[in-house]
């Protein structure tokens, strides 16, 4: 059975925030809400990195154990979603949570706290597949059209991967293996495999 | 009183190694639930009607795509 992650690849990350702006479309998730984010460490200084960041669909997961309602729920696939009917939106998962994943919608002029919102790796949620409740509450589910995260597979770099953790796994590994390592260990080279060819030494130019 | 004593740290011990327990990982789907709350198993849906061969079968196809040493040709240098 397959274990479906996500794994991101800081060295291939341009900060493009397709990914977010993919899952935004194809979930059709409110203002505020932000089921993945770009994180960026050294931002706009030579070798600063990215990062794609949702929930991380966790083997043991930190918001099943606190949430006191037990809205949670792991699926055969390994992917961790939620009933929202049985949500109270109090915000422990967000305590808990390593990645910030749960998301609260907020609304009014006294920041009205709703029910908890995260990714669900394209998976929907409780309702039956393809019904509009399902996709009001919970987006699109994609996983039962036989396809992965719109967030991964549209990825213009193959920085993010998603999928069975064996085999994304293996093409990260098999990539790791191509780029080899040396002393510019980011940048392009590093990314993708190919070591850019220095400029032949122009005559006269200075060292 | 020593005895007392034995009583109470056997009695006491259970409940703490009990601290230290894992809960189990292994998801179990039972009568379309899992652990309680209702869900459909995505082959269940109306395009794969059950097949679970041919729904691991297209996820299979989406997770190989990402490779792209495997999808595109290498670029002669």
């Amino acid at each position: 059975m397959a274990r479906m992650k996500f794994l991101a690849d800081a060295e291939r990350c341009i900060e493009c925030n397709g990914c977010v702006t993919a899952c935004k479309n194809e979930n059709e998730v409110p203002w505020g809400v932000n089921r993945r984010r770009v994180v960026t460490l050294n931002d706009g200084l030579p070798g600063e990195k990215s990062i794609s960041v949702a929930c991380m669909h966790c083997s043991d997961a930190p918001c099943m154990a606190v949430c006191p309602v037990d809205c949670f729920y792991k699926t055969s696939e390994g992917v961790v979603l939620h009933d929202k009917d049985i949500c109270i939106g109090c915000g422990y998962c967000f305590y808990a949570c390593p990645f910030g994943a749960p998301q609260f919608p907020q609304d009014g002029a006294f920041g009205l706290r709703g029910k908890m919102d995260k990714c669900t790796f394209c998976a929907g949620g409780p309702e039956p597949d393809f019904s509009a409740a399902e996709f009001k509450k919970y987006g699109r589910n994609r996983l039962a059209e036989g396809k992965l995260p719109a967030c991964a597979e549209q990825c213009a770099t193959k920085a993010l991967l998603g999928g069975d953790a064996d085999v994304i796994a293996d093409i990260y590994r098999d990539r790791v293996l191509k780029r080899g390592k040396g002393s510019e260990v980011w940048g392009w080279g590093t990314a993708y495999g190919r070591p850019e060819k220095k400029p032949a030494a122009q005559p006269g130019a200075k060292s | 009183m020593k005895r007392l004593i034995v009583i109470g740290a056997a009695a006491v011990l259970p409940l703490i190694a009990a601290g230290c327990g894992e809960k189990a990982t292994v998801t179990v789907y039972i009568q379309g639930q899992y652990q309680g709350k209702p869900d459909n198993q995505p082959w269940d849906s109306e395009q794969f009607k059950g097949d679970k061969v041919a729904w691991e079968k297209a996820i299979k196809a989406r997770n190989l795509g990402q490779n792209e040493y495997v999808r595109a040709a290498p670029a002669a240098n």
